[in-house]
């Protein structure tokens, strides 16, 4: 059961971020988009991390998609130009990928203490402690400060994308 | 073979799944003409990391390794914003989001 619901959402994954290549427009590569990142939610799910999964359909699925799909209707972006690209790319891109796939597949296949995964396995084995308890207790307690330096963060990024978004002519008018 | 009669998937599978999709992400930076599909080939990379700390994490039960990808969500959405931003401000000077032609910088 298991196994097929992995499988399921490991084949949506895949098809989804294939699609995202093979599309022309970018509208249709960021609804596959959102395709992909909802089924990683479902795969967070069976890993036992119910918070990321939330977390992910909420603020990957949710919010930056949002933004991804707001931008591409504000720029009324077209269908993209099949153009050739750089030769460097075509030429050491591709075979440098699909050597660094098989090098890090080697590595994984080979690895022999990996565990399995089971369904309603959680992150601790202690009994009446939820994943968001346990997460938010580290978080809260222990890396209260970087936390907090995130908020910082967010609050400079906002700003930055408000004076890099907006028109020199209402800058000038704001003088 | 074991792992198909103990009714589990092994973790190996969630690492290779998240090897294919940073590669097929890769490709996508490569291969993509249109500024907006390149940056969302960016977020495909972020997403197969997350997948992988989320692993890891399960296989070593490790809190921080959620925690982890918590803050990498939250970074991907202050990215995501000052990025598109960006692609915006680039928008208005050139008129165009190719990215074979916003080349000012090429040698």
């Amino acid at each position: 059961m298991h196994l097929i619901l992995f499988f399921v959402f490991a084949g949506f994954c895949l098809a989804g971020a294939i699609n995202l290549l093979l599309q022309s427009h970018p509208i249709n590569s960021a609804l596959s988009l959102i395709v992909v990142m909802t089924s990683l939610a479902v795969l967070y799910l069976m890993l036992g991390a119910e918070f990321l999964a939330a977390a992910q359909v909420i603020v990957y699925a949710g919010a930056i998609m949002v933004l991804f799909i707001f931008v591409v209707m504000l720029l009324n972006a077209g269908r993209e130009e099949r153009t050739l690209g750089s030769h460097a790319a075509r030429a050491v891109g591709f075979p440098a990928v699909v050597a660094i796939l098989a090098v890090i597949a080697t590595v994984i296949v080979k690895a022999q203490d990996l565990g399995i995964a089971k369904l309603g396995e959680g992150l601790t084995n202690a009994p009446d402690s939820t994943n968001i308890e346990t997460l938010s207790k580290v978080l809260f307690t222990e890396l209260l400060l970087p936390f907090e330096v995130t908020s910082v963060l967010i609050l400079i990024a906002i700003l930055g994308a408000v004076a890099l978004a907006s028109r020199d002519e209402e800058r000038q008018a704001g003088k | 073979m074991n792992a198909l009669y103990s009714h589990g998937v092994p973790l190996s599978y969630y690492l290779l799944l998240s090897a294919l999709l940073f590669a097929l992400g890769v490709v996508g930076f490569l291969i993509k003409r249109n500024l907006i599909t390149v940056f969302m080939s960016i977020e495909l990379m972020l997403n197969a990391v997350n997948l992988s700390f989320v692993t890891f994490a399960h296989q070593w039960h490790a809190v921080k390794g959620q925690i982890f990808v918590f803050f990498v969500m939250m970074v991907a959405a202050a990215e995501a914003a000052v990025g598109l931003a960006i692609i915006i401000a680039i928008f208005r000077a050139r008129a165009t989001l190719a990215v074979d032609r916003i080349d000012l910088m090429k040698l």
